[in-house]
């Protein structure tokens, strides 16, 4: 036989395995890509920096015009170049403390609500109206506030210092008035930080194993038990942390005030009538629009003293709570 | 005595009740029902409304006898004495574990009522001070601006049109400013692991608590001071409100970024497109109707904003359309302002204006509950096409 047999042409190296090498692609799209992603995330770094840096700057003059006074006088007069603060950062913290106080139990129990006693199909509505809450502007509250709590708040107010006032802080200022008081803005600033409390302890509460929740249902607990036993040990962390971002936005609420509260800047414990204590946010809504360059420095001050209290309040609030998942 | 008889002890034949002293387990196929919890039972039922009313008839005897008046007291006493008349009740009935359940139940939904109180409180209130001022003559409240405003100028001569314009002209620039930044930074934290982003993550979350008069406080040192008269504007309002918006609508779109399936975009990439074609054809189609609540809700927010706009926007009682140049005027600003002015109707009209907002602000919160509602992917709008035939 003379057949010569060909061979059919090899196809090139199709079964030869030579692995491909992989590296990212790194097309110049791509380099752009990163590039516009860090410099958007490095814009966002800016503005906090430019907020700290254009605050102390700006607020420099009244410092060096003061000294340390600033931070531990008791009297807020600019007009006679006497800055002390203590008036306005104790009444901002009152304020944020009161609604505290206020909001905590409300917000825990429309928590533990929604998320354990409301059948299901609720849930999305009731969520949806403490959203609402959240939503309403701050001025509106305010105005509500002037016009109707502050007058509906006053009886209560009387009946307390009529009562309690051994307790330094049932007292009022000014014998014989009860309302646009510390007390009155810290009740409708409540209203404004029960959404933030809520939806932080409602994701902690949510995130307490379910197998020991019913297990303890299970063995004959009851609901009450699973709450106390269960839920709330696992969450104590983020409870705390809600709280905490909670104070933080009452140290921060300013419209609310501004419209509510009537002051002369006194240093006293007395929460429970006008012409105590003073606040922050509203001396500067209400002196920066009129005020002389270094009256308005010693305002500028102030705003960078609240941001940076605003700002330590919320890093101890978020430590706390990503420490929830460690813990448990 | 006990139901909990061990079996073996008596082994008493059926039909003999009286047999050996102590009853048998003997299974009546009549009586013996699996044991259901019902959630509501009739004693529970009877009571809690009893309770409530005993403890009613209580208070209100108190009241009456000592001639007070006041229906919110009365109504908070009322709250007490039921406490301790259902803790009673409820201890001697049941014992005190059940006791603790029936009360902390109790406080939980007066908790939860409670929380409800002031939202229908401050939105009944305004519609009740508002609506009457902003409605009377309809379209003309929300068209006219403020230039009639006088002392003794009545309702109808005045309208929050030029506040109006100027709300969603400068919503639009804080939504413009922040929303790609926004949505970049956002990518950037849900992908990276490195230092730098966690300290932007921290800074996001800094800002998100900051207080609103600080956002403009900044506007006005950084853009309004040094251009002096000419520096109030939209524009700065704008600018302040994107300062306020940004790290919720960060926080809210790397929530939303987060939840798209990572097999999405892995097969993305691995069939070979580039990143950038990543975020724009897969991640960000899927995360769209998250992203959209996202920034409808953090409009709604900076829209009711007034500290920030303060100082930037100057306020002006006529229209000025061009929030380049120019002072501007805002609804909250209108609202600040009109309380603090002289005249017989202006606290009606600052009401008329709150109603405004406020109605502003519960159509913006129902178009994001309704977008949100959509399922990703879908389209927003659905499309008005004939239905498939089966």
């Amino acid at each position: 036989m003379t057949t010569v047999v060909e061979m059919p042409m090899e196809p090139q190296s199709v079964d030869e395995d030579v692995p491909i090498e992989l590296h990212q692609s790194d097309t110049g799209a791509d380099r752009a890509f990163r590039i516009v992603l860090v410099v958007s995330s490095a814009i966002v770094l800016a503005i906090l920096v430019a907020v700290v840096v254009f605050l102390a700057v700006d607020g420099w003059p009244a410092l060096r015009a003061s000294g340390i006074k600033f931070f531990t006088g008791a009297t807020w007069a600019p007009d006679l170049g006497r800055f002390g603060m203590l008036p306005l950062l104790v009444g901002s913290i009152a304020i944020a403390i009161v609604a505290l106080v206020i909001a905590l139990p409300i917000s825990l129990a429309t928590a533990l609500m929604i998320n354990e006693y409301l059948p299901p199909r609720l849930r999305p509505i009731l969520t949806g109206i403490i959203d609402l809450l959240a939503t309403v502007p701050s001025i509106v509250y305010g105005f509500w506030g002037l016009a109707l709590i502050s007058g509906l708040q006053a009886p209560w107010a009387k009946w307390l210092v009529d009562n309690f006032s051994f307790v330094p802080f049932f007292r009022t200022p000014q014998p014989g008035t009860y309302v646009n008081s510390i007390f009155a803005c810290g009740l409708v600033c409540a209203v404004t930080i029960i959404p933030i409390i809520t939806s932080v302890s409602r994701d902690v509460m949510s995130q307490a194993p379910r197998d020991v929740c019913e297990a303890a249902m299970g063995l004959g607990g009851t609901r009450w038990g699973m709450v106390t036993d269960v839920i709330m040990p696992f969450s104590r962390n983020g409870i705390l942390s809600a709280a905490l971002l909670g104070l933080g936005r009452g140290l921060g609420e300013t419209m609310i005030v501004v419209l509510m509260l009537s002051t002369s800047n006194k240093l006293t414990l007395a929460i429970m009538g006008p012409q105590g204590l003073g606040s922050i946010a509203k001396q500067i809504t209400q002196d920066f629009p009129t005020a002389t360059t270094i009256d308005k420095s010693g305002l500028v001050l102030l705003g960078l003293i609240l941001f940076v209290s605003t700002l330590v309040v919320n890093a101890i609030a978020r430590m706390v709570v990503n420490r929830v998942g460690r813990t448990a | 005595m006990s139901r909990l008889t061990p079996l073996t002890k008596a082994p008493v034949a059926e039909g003999s009740p009286a047999g050996g002293g102590a009853p048998g387990p003997t299974i009546d196929p009549a009586t013996d029902r699996p044991n259901r919890r019902k959630r509501v039972t009739t004693d529970h039922l009877v009571e809690s409304i009893g309770s409530a009313l005993a403890s009613l008839a209580i208070v209100w005897l108190v009241f009456t006898v000592s001639g007070v008046s006041a229906p919110f007291g009365l109504a908070v006493a009322w709250c007490g004495v039921f406490f301790a008349v259902y803790a009673v009740v409820c201890w001697r009935a049941h014992g005190v574990l059940l006791m603790k359940d029936r009360l902390g139940t109790v406080a939980i939904w007066l908790g939860g009522l409670i929380a409800m109180v002031p939202l229908a409180g401050v939105i009944g209130y305004v519609i009740v001070k508002g609506a009457s001022v902003a409605l009377a003559d309809f379209p003309h409240f929300f068209t006219s601006d403020m230039s009639q405003l006088t002392a003794s100028a009545p309702t109808t001569a005045v309208g929050a049109g030029a506040a109006i314009v100027g709300t969603i002209e400068q919503v639009g620039i804080a939504a413009v400013l922040s929303v790609p930044l926004g949505i970049l930074t956002a990518t950037y934290l849900a992908d990276s692991r490195s230092l730098f982003s966690k300290i932007v993550g921290y800074v996001v979350d800094a800002m998100t608590g900051a207080p609103a008069i600080i956002a403009g406080l900044f506007i006005y040192l950084f853009w309004v001071a040094p251009r002096q008269h000419s520096g109030k504007s939209g524009l700065a309002a704008g600018m302040a409100l994107a300062v306020m918006m940004l790290p919720v609508v960060t926080r809210a779109a790397q929530e939303v970024v987060q939840i798209v399936p990572g097999s999405l975009r892995e097969a993305a990439l691995a069939l070979g497109a580039p990143q950038w074609r990543v975020l724009l054809r897969i991640v960000l189609p899927t995360a769209r109707a998250g992203l959209m609540t996202a920034v409808i809700l953090g409009v709604a927010r900076i829209a009711g904003e007034t500290a920030p706009v303060l100082f930037n926007a100057g306020g002006n009682e006529t229209y000025n359309w061009n929030p380049f140049s120019g002072q501007q005027d805002n609804l909250p600003f209108r609202i600040y302002q009109l309380i603090f002015q002289p005249g017989v109707n202006v606290i009606k009209d600052a009401w008329g204006v709150s109603f405004v907002l406020v109605l502003l602000i519960l159509i913006l919160f129902v178009m994001a509950r309704l977008v949100g509602s959509s399922r990703p992917g879908r389209r927003l709008i659905p499309r008005f096409s004939r239905s498939q035939p089966e």
